[in-house]
């Protein structure tokens, strides 16, 4: 990817997206990552015990199922890409396997992480426990209610879960406070960020963790399809890691549509939504110049989407890039519409997704595939974790359109 | 845009280095966040606490997600931000404040996306007309500054105060000496406002003293977890002076008379 029109350049700007913007406080420690990074991914020692983790521990190569069902319905070839079968659940452990790998390496004794949905702090949890690393998890006040779940999961993997109970009590807060924490523990500590957001070099770094996704979704549709590129490849964002990862070996290959869905949450324009790329102006979050959520003041507004991995006020500076040049297009789904497709994914082909991961899905009648397209949907992770709001919304998730 | 006048305009006063040079040490710096704790108490504020004796006055442009901020100060901003603040308020509050305090340098500190969406260059100006000396953005990074805004600053004569931490390295330190022409913010130890930074004395003052053997060119104040008397003259001995930002604020916090309490808080930290 040296020569990608995508990559970031020195400073870490995606055209006018990314950079660092952070106090004194955080520039030793972000300028260790920076300057560590490439070489640190690049060392074949790294690489061996990174591949094999990936491979041995998380359960990779992760399968490309063709939904033959759900293809009919929408009358075009979907090919699930089934990082819900990583182990935790979701595409989020590709990262802080590789993650926790270079914190050992930077000598690093404790590891912090923020949560929404709680999937990443779960496979922060999971690496730390595998490692033997402590491990803090901050959490918004508001998600550890709604993936209860998650919040039991990371505790009896012996991490200390930290309710973050400022602002709006969700993601945006809650890595608000790992940045705090991090300022406070300049030495010994490394921030594993979830997703491709948060200052240079996080972005980048991120997104070559999860890049194996879409490495492995060449070989597979060729396998499959006698051809690596397919027409569309779709998946959700939050910040963004799972669509940069699915992205990440297609973003030089023009002929292959992204497509990125956003949370509407209530709707774009009900005042109730997540829907960055419609609603939001370049600003400053967490470190990164990108698409930001705010009001006339530069305050950051708190957005919704009814799932809990989805509703940040940004999204990374890839992603703000991406769309501003036009190389990805971005759609909003709403929550009702997200609802629905849960069920119908799990009836049409046995598989339950995530919450975050049926916006994707929902976007499926909206890219304008033909019959003989061939169209890549990035399952980022299962349901188990949503069981209860499931429950709670049982009849929107079976009504119809 | 760098024509004489304008420049002229907005070079009659150095307040900094003549408070610098006049006092020369205990320099008190004290740190309120604006519209906080009611909206207008702001001017009031700037006037009692440098009657009680503060030197400098830094004001706090509140934002919704302070990175570098403890608990009292991001609730300091938060009522703030509910009371209505927001920079078209406090510039409006500022204007005439001169008039009341003509000689102790005032600087706004803040984030730098507020400041972003006003417009550097309208901020700039409105600071200098207002009688603003310095801005203190930490999540400005430097090499942005030079690049970005630097002329901007210049143009309308404000200075930016950078922050120095114990990690931050010698060349860096000297490049942030070099970029500066006012005073040095010396961030105490690890941690966000108000935290108690001074557990491990020993260590805090070999840093104090490293930078104090570097004879940089401009003076320094040390900020972060300095809240009282002690704890103020202790820091007045590693440096021209220090910053009280959170313990004054909870100084504040649920009293009726704000400005009263400001002053009789400055007054116990100096006498
Ligand atoms: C299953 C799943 N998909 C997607 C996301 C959104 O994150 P990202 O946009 O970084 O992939 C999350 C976040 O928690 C998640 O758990």
């Amino acid at each position: 990817m040296a020569t990608s029109a995508f990559a970031p350049n020195a400073r870490g700007y995606y055209g006018q997206f990314g950079g660092a913007f952070i106090p004194e406080m955080l520039y030793p420690n972000v300028e260790e990552l920076r300057t560590q990074y490439l070489d640190i991914l690049a060392d074949p020692a790294f690489q061996q015990e990174y591949q094999q983790l990936l491979r041995d521990y998380v359960g990779r190569p992760t399968p490309l199922f063709e939904a033959k069902r759900l293809s009919a319905k929408y009358n075009t070839r979907i090919y699930l890409k089934r990082e819900d079968l990583c182990h935790t659940g979701a595409h989020k452990v590709n990262n802080t396997v590789g993650q926790i790998l270079l914190a050992q390496r930077l000598g690093k004794k404790r590891i912090i992480a923020e949560t929404g949905a709680g999937q990443h702090g779960v496979a922060t949890a999971t690496v730390c426990a595998l490692m033997g690393l402590e491990c803090i998890v901050y959490m918004g006040e508001i998600d550890m209610e709604r993936q209860k779940p998650n919040v039991y999961r990371m505790r009896l993997l012996g991490a200390e879960v930290r309710p973050a109970t400022s602002g709006s009590k969700t993601l945006k807060d809650a890595t608000n406070e790992a940045i705090r924490d991090w300022i406070s523990n300049p030495v010994d500590t490394h921030y594993i960020i979830g997703s491709v957001v948060g200052p240079h070099p996080y972005p980048d770094l991120v997104a070559r963790l999860q890049a194996v996704i879409s490495e492995e979704m060449r070989k597979q549709l060729l396998e499959k399809t006698g051809s690596e590129l397919p027409n569309y490849v779709v998946a959700c964002v939050g910040g963004g890691s799972n669509a940069a990862g699915a992205f990440y070996h297609f973003l030089d290959e023009p002929d292959v549509k992204l497509i990125a869905v956003e949370a509407a949450g209530h709707g774009v324009d009900s005042g109730h939504s997540a829907a960055t790329s419609v609603l939001g102006k370049p600003g400053i979050i967490h470190g990164s110049r990108t698409l930001l959520m705010q009001d006339e003041d530069g305050q950051i507004t708190e957005p919704y989407s009814l799932s809990a991995g989805l509703d940040y006020p940004g999204i990374g500076p890839l992603h703000a890039y991406l769309g501003d040049s036009g190389r990805a297009r971005f759609i909003a789904i709403t929550d009702d519409d997200a609802l629905r497709s849960v069920a119908e994914l799990s009836r049409l082909e046995g598989i339950i997704p995530a919450l975050e991961t049926a916006h994707a899905l929902a976007a499926l009648d909206q890219i304008g595939a033909g019959p003989d397209d061939v169209v890549v949907v990035n399952l980022s992770g299962r349901g188990d974790k949503d069981l209860e709001t499931y429950l709670k919304y049982a009849e929107k998730l079976t009504e119809q359109k | 845009m760098t024509d004489g006048t304008m420049t002229k305009k907005y070079l009659m006063k150095d307040r900094i280095k003549t408070t610098f040079e006049q006092k020369g040490k205990k320099l008190l710096n004290v740190y309120f966040t604006a519209g906080y704790p009611t909206l207008e108490a702001t001017v009031p504020l700037i006037e009692a606490v440098t009657e009680a004796g503060a030197d400098l006055v830094e004001i706090g442009m509140p934002f919704s997600d302070p990175l570098a901020d403890g608990p009292v100060i991001q609730h300091s901003g938060t009522v703030a931000l509910q009371n209505g603040m927001n920079m078209r308020v406090l510039f409006r509050q500022l204007q005439g404040v001169r008039q009341r305090v003509p000689d102790a340098p005032i600087l706004l500190m803040g984030y730098l996306n507020p400041v972003m969406q006003f417009g550097v260059e309208n901020f700039c100006r409105e600071a200098a007309e207002a009688g603003v000396d310095g801005v203190i953005l930490p999540d400005l990074p430097l090499d942005d500054y030079v690049e970005e805004y630097q002329e901007i600053f210049r143009r309308y004569n404000l200075r930016p105060v950078f922050l120095i931490t114990p990690q931050t390295a010698p060349e860096r330190i000297r490049r942030i000496d070099e970029l500066t022409d006012s005073f040095l913010y010396l961030v105490s130890g690890p941690g966000t406002t108000g935290s108690q930074t001074g557990q491990d004395s020993t260590a805090q003052e070999a840093y104090f003293q490293r930078i104090e053997a570097m004879n940089l060119r401009n003076p320094r104040l040390i900020g972060f977890g300095i809240g009282d008397k002690q704890s103020f003259d202790r820091a007045c001995q590693y440096a021209e002076g220090a910053i009280i930002g959170s313990a004054l604020i909870k100084a504040m916090d649920g009293v009726d008379d704000a400005p009263a309490a400001a002053r009789q808080f400055v007054q116990s930290v100096l006498n």
